[in-house]
């Protein structure tokens, strides 16, 4: 009946997971109490979970982003601590078998439910502002995305208190991820989480590519789209020629562990290392996707801050241009020690050098914008800087990995650890945040502290630094990841400065959540009238704060790069003027949340091998979405009278003000 | 889109701020198409990596029956002819026509995805199932993962069946028909690469 799930799935033996899921539990009934007794539920649904706004989907990528970050990062400080104690000989508090679940659940939350949505959110937020869009391609679909990304954040925390994890790193290589070396469920649930979302994220490319390409107002030509779009545009790309190869490498692995094939097993003429070939495939143009939007964040704030026009927009394009192709060509850096060969081992190893180039040039653009600018140093720029001087620090490291004879000693040590949370700390959480803090006010209406903010840089650039620095040291004396104790004594030093590093990030953490708090109980001084409180350049600021749900009450006419601040340097008026016309408008769709709760029920079934709910879900899913397809009621037109007094209310607004 | 809306629509044709939505749906969908390529691609790549994988069980040569396969090449081929004529109907607003075409292609790829399972259930019969061998395995995931986007094509076939009857040409199944072409063309394109690269390539 229930297939392989019994209550033993539950590990009630495990003191930690228990009392981590009984307060999951409290929290959780707290939270439906809360809602219940505010009677909040009928606004969150209709407001909200229905909801085809690209603003709000973003702000609801956002907040899963940052629960999931608190979850991701229990489980790196509880890494931290069990290497802090665990020396030579001593055992620390966590067994391997758990260690194991730790480290795979803590890379994938981090790389797919809170980098991804991170992106994801701030691009469905931002993109069809600054082209002067009203909404995406296809705004239903950008609903199914986020609830599909939604069933597969919910499945891996099912995990955590329903069965196990699984134990294979966050790639789950072959054949440690088959059947036979790994039996228990914990790989099936990382198999339909990623599986689950993937597709939400391909949706999610394909829309956004649309959008970028199909609807910019008129006078956006190409070349006069702001940065942080063509980068996203450019990631969009990324994923949709990517995420199809993840997409068909975790169905072949499915296919090997339920329906016993081969194409990764040791025997029977399987290829292990095919599978890491593929994964790979995606793996490496999957961190550019990370990684360009938030150079295009960079972008943003930099020309914003230092009042300049940014330098080198063309070469900043082409240069992101060159990014999105490379990265396709050099997933092998990967392994090296595969034993490719020289020849392809040196191809490989200087086709990634060679990306180190358009890096530089980007990295340059930034510096020159600064320079003579009137650098004004807000909690974003702080970001930026500290990412400007940490990502080149891991972007050489990156380099030295990438020549194959030094990679035969690092490959698999702690330095290989070092490296890539050198970049993508440095990176894309410095980016994502800087990106939260400048464009909070145009989702919300106001600002955020900038006192907080500040406070959660220093801890988070200061931790990072304490936390890392010491690892490319550890490895140097052979220090492996992975690892869940240790023998050398002389190591431990090092790890609990590592430690050390740990706990301050956690303080830059906390900071930001009382930033949030402190920012939402002053939001009365904080308020944004104007919708342009950085005085900065690109469309998105042209409209008010937090932004009508049409966007724009006239789509506005782009006539250069920054036309928003060439109009207002002119002196000319930027609030919309009458007559207005009737605005035609995507409806909301119940079939978003309903088609992605069956696709969690689907996936959580074959998780247990409970067939018939299996056929529920799968049924539930293609009969749900089939009354979309046969739904016409998909849209209606807002009347110019009810425009004309939205407008009205933030005129007075700004009249108020002055 | 209902015909009210329609007429609203039309009311503000003038208005420069309308993005031509079908075309948008078709573009769309010819994107989806190229991400499903790469799907596919992975799938060959897989099988050329494999093909050799046969673990002393049967070989390509050995199991391929090529008049059988040429029959079904030529209905997939065939139906693609036929979803042509379907949209010169539709193009010339003739639905009965547009309905009797889509009709004969739905038969078409009914006939194609019998025969292949048929072939599939044959070779399993022999112990020939796709768990025998890495080669096996990735024949059955290459072909049948075709068969399958076949088996969904049909099923919005019969999904465009209806909406034809019940709500008729309009602004919304239009470019729906147009992207089921596209789709339907797209497999007929995956399947030469298969019929050439698996099986012919397979017996030679
Ligand atoms: C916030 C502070 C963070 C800390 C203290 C931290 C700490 C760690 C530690 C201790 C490991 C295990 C190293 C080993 O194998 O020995 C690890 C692995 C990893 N981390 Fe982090 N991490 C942090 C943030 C992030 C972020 C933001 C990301 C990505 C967006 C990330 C992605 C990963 C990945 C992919 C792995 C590899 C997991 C595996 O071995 O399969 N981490 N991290
Ligand atoms: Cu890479």
């Amino acid at each position: 009946m229930f297939g392989k799930l019994s209550i033993d799935a539950i590990p009630f033996h495990d003191p930690i997971i228990m009392v981590v899921a009984v307060a999951m539990a409290i929290g959780g009934i707290a939270l439906i109490g809360a809602i219940t007794y505010f009677r909040k539920w009928k606004w969150l649904w209709t407001e909200w979970f229905t909801s085809v706004d690209h603003k709000k989907l973003g702000i609801m990528y956002f907040i899963v982003a940052l629960v999931m970050l608190i979850r991701g990062f229990a489980d790196a400080i509880m890494m931290r601590t069990q290497l802090a104690m665990a020396s030579a000989g001593a055992e620390g508090y966590l067994p391997p078998d758990h260690y194991d679940q730790i480290f795979t659940a803590h890379g994938v939350i981090m790389i797919f439910f809170v980098a991804m949505p991170m992106v994801i959110g701030l691009m469905n937020l931002v993109v069809p502002l600054q082209i002067g869009a009203r909404d995406v391609a296809y705004p239903f679909l950008n609903n199914l995305s986020f609830w599909l990304f939604a069933a597969g954040a919910i499945l891996v925390n099912i995990s955590l208190v329903v069965g196990e994890f699984a134990k294979t790193g966050w790639l789950a290589y072959a054949p440690l991820s088959g059947i036979e070396y790994s039996p228990g469920v914990g790989v099936d649930y990382w198999i339909w989480a990623l599986q689950i979302s993937g597709i939400g994220t391909t949706l999610t490319g394909i829309n956004f590519f649309v959008t970028i390409l199909k609807m910019r107002t008129k006078g956006m030509t190409m070349f006069r789209m702001p940065i942080f779009t063509w980068t996203s545009l450019c990631a969009n790309v990324l994923i949709i020629a990517s995420f199809p190869i993840l997409t068909a490498t975790i169905a072949l692995l499915t296919l090997d562990r339920y329906f016993g094939m081969h194409f990764f097993t040791n025997d029977f003429g399987g290829n292990m290392m095919m599978y890491v070939n593929l994964i790979w495939a995606w793996g490496h143009p999957e961190v550019y996707i990370l990684i360009l939007p938030a150079f295009g964040v960079f972008s943003e704030v930099i020309a914003t801050f230092a009042r300049k026009r940014l330098f080198g927009y063309g070469t900043m394009v082409w240069a992101t241009v060159a990014i999105t192709i490379l990265s396709f060509i050099v997933w092998l850096h990967h392994f090296f020690t595969m034993g490719a060969g020289a020849n392809v081992n040196a191809f490989f190893g200087i086709m990634t050098m060679i990306i180190a180039i358009p890096t530089g040039v980007k990295v340059f653009n930034w510096l020159f914008t600064m320079f003579r600018g009137r650098l004004e140093f807000t909690s974003p720029v702080l970001w930026t800087l500290g990412f400007i001087i940490t990502f080149t620090l891991g972007g050489m490291t990156g380099v030295m990995l990438a020549i194959p004879g030094a990679n035969f000693v690092l490959h698999n040590s702690l330095f290989v650890i070092a490296h890539f949370h050198n970049v993508i700390i440095g990176g894309v959480l410095f980016g994502m945040l800087a990106g939260l803090t400048y464009w909070f006010p145009k989702a919300f209406g106001f600002t955020l502290n900038e006192k907080w903010g500040k406070r959660s840089f220093w801890c988070w650039l200061i931790g990072f630094y304490l936390a890392f620095m010491p690892l490319y040291v550890l490895s140097f004396f052979g220090a492996v990841r992975r690892m869940q104790s240790y023998d050398t004594a002389e190591w431990q030093p090092w790890m609990l400065l590592a430690w050390v590093g740990a706990v301050i990030i956690l303080f830059g953490i906390i900071c930001t959540v009382i930033q949030f708090y402190v920012s939402i109980r002053d939001r009365k001084q904080n308020q944004d009238v104007s919708g342009d409180p950085w005085d900065a350049r690109t469309l998105e600021w042209s409209t008010s704060s937090p932004a009508p749900f049409y966007n724009f009450a006239h789509l506005p006419n782009v006539s250069g790069i920054d036309t928003f601040w060439a109009q207002k340097q002119a002196g000319a008026k930027t609030v919309s003027e009458g007559p207005y016309q009737d605005i035609h408008m995507p409806r909301n769709t119940v079939a978003g949340p309903i088609i992605s709760l069956f696709a969690l029920i689907l996936g959580f079934a074959l998780v247990w091998h409970i067939w018939w709910l299996a056929a529920v879900g799968a049924i539930g899913t293609f009969v749900s979405f089939l009354a979309r397809v046969f739904n016409d009621d998909i849209d209606y037109y807002v009347p110019a009278s009810e425009v004309e007094r939205i407008e009205r209310e933030h005129k007075e607004r700004l009249e108020m003000q002055a | 889109m209902t015909t009210e809306t329609m007429s609203n629509h039309d009311a503000h044709a003038d208005e420069h701020e309308h993005h031509d939505a079908g075309g948008i749906k078709i573009f769309g969908f010819w994107v989806y198409l190229m991400s499903d390529l790469v799907i596919f691609g992975s799938l060959f790549a897989t099988y050329a990596v494999l093909m050799k994988g046969t673990a002393g069980g049967p070989t390509g040569a050995d199991i391929f029956e090529l008049p059988l396969i040429l029959i079904s090449t030529f209905l997939l081929l065939f139906s693609s002819f036929t979803y042509g004529m379907a949209v010169l109907a539709m193009n010339a607003n003739r639905v009965t026509q547009l309905k009797a075409w889509l009709g004969i292609t739905f038969l078409l790829g009914a006939g194609f995805i019998g025969l292949e399972l048929y072939e599939f259930q044959h070779l399993i019969h022999l112990g020939y199932g796709p768990d025998r061998s890495a080669f096996l395995s990735s024949f059955f995931t290459l072909v049948g993962t075709h068969g399958l986007h076949v088996f969904f094509g049909l099923v919005w076939l019969l999904v465009m069946l209806v909406q034809l009857q019940t709500k008729g040409l309009n602004d919304m199944t239009r470019p729906r028909i147009m992207c089921l072409s596209l789709f339907w063309h797209f497999l007929d394109i995956v399947w030469i690469c298969v019929f050439s690269f698996v099986y012919l390539m397979g017996v030679l």
